[in-house]
């Protein structure tokens, strides 16, 4: 087990009033599946976006397995977006090629086997596809990186049930016990069976780091209830 | 193989006692391959890393053995698993018995409802 990434001190303040993230220290190994967890407004999406490089920080640093956020952290990392970034007027097979171009380590075969499971055909654009099927194929090509660590912001935001499954599933499935991903979400109860830890974030700051079954052991209830009560206003 | 599990408890422990219940109950036999951890992971949807460490768990306790390169196996003792099977009915009697108390129903009465369903 080795360390994937690393805040410390990570603090992001938004003009002079508002502190996104509030010296942050943290720690993730790799072979582990985070939750990462709070309320709206609690620094989840802000964590995710400078880890990603699409923010920089305040104060403090973020180093993912050696390197600050950059170009060869990006090689590293799988993100999904909370909204997608991709050209609806494109098809599901330029988009396919579009990531072979950019990730050497895409794997373009097990994106179009996983988009045939689901009946979705390369030739379609991607606006002609429900919501749905959209963020499945988002988190379609994301999961068919050999990425490192994968940052799946809200993946099961919006999603119906069967889906829900297919999310989890696909996660379960194509994640490499040597990576690490990381899900922010506020829908504990949906996804906390796949967690191997989860970090509560509450005004920018950790207030829990635990591993689940600790949770479950340590005050006899899940996750979601233990939510509720820390968040309780 | 239906995974029913209970995230109030740790679901680790939670796995290894399913196993143990079928392998007591005869749906896994002595020697049989078990699915992969993988297989078990989308099943019962949890971390695969969670079955990793049931199946560790049940192969220290001698219930299962794995072989490097074909996966997990039942050992050829079933004891163990059946003591399992035995401790989880005795406390889910004991669990019954206290809920009719709480009910304000004595053993002696509990004992009359349960031969009556019974019947």
């Amino acid at each position: 087990m080795s360390e994937i990434l690393r805040c410390e001190n990570l603090t992001k303040k938004y003009g002079a009033h508002t502190v996104a993230l509030d010296g942050l220290n943290l720690t993730l190994d790799s072979g582990k599946i985070v939750g990462l967890l709070g309320p709206n407004g609690s620094g989840k999406t802000t964590l995710i976006k400078i880890i990603n490089g699409l923010l920089t920080p305040s104060g403090g640093r973020v180093v993912i397995d050696g390197y600050a956020p950059g170009v060869e952290s990006k090689k590293l990392v799988a993100y999904l977006p909370d909204n997608s970034y991709l050209n609806s007027w494109m098809t599901i097979q330029q988009i396919v090629d579009y990531f072979a171009d950019f990730y050497e380590d895409f794997r373009p075969d097990l994106a179009l086997s996983m988009l045939e499971r689901l009946d979705i055909r390369p030739q379609r654009r991607l606006k002609t596809l429900s919501k749905g099927n959209k963020e499945k194929v988002c988190l379609i090509l994301v999961m068919a990186r050999n990425a490192k660590l994968y940052v799946l912001d809200e993946p099961i935001a919006g999603v119906d049930p069967a889906a829900r499954d297919y999310v989890i599933s696909t996660i379960i499935n194509n994640y490499n016990p040597d990576s690490t991903v990381l899900i922010s979400t506020h829908l504990i109860s949906d996804i906390e069976e796949i967690l191997d830890r989860v970090l509560f974030l509450k005004n920018g700051r950790l207030v829990l780091d635990q591993s689940v079954d600790e949770i479950r052991q340590e005050h006899g209830k899940s996750v979601d209830e233990l939510f509720r009560e820390v968040f309780r206003w | 193989m239906v995974w029913t599990l209970n995230k109030d408890r740790p679901l680790c422990p939670q796995i290894c006692e399913q196993i143990c219940v079928g392998i007591a109950g005869g749906e896994f036999q002595p020697d049989q391959r078990l699915m992969s951890v993988r297989e078990v992971a989308v099943a019962a949807g949890v971390n695969p890393n969670t079955v990793q460490r049931a199946f560790e768990e049940l192969e220290r306790s001698g219930i299962l053995y794995s072989v490097r390169g074909s996966g997990w196996f039942v050992g050829a003792d079933i004891s163990r698993a059946k003591a399992v099977l035995e401790a989880i009915i005795g406390e889910k009697t004991a669990a019954y018995f206290k809920e009719m108390a709480a009910l304000g129903v004595a053993p002696e009465a509990v004992k009359a409802y349960v031969k009556e369903w019974s019947e």
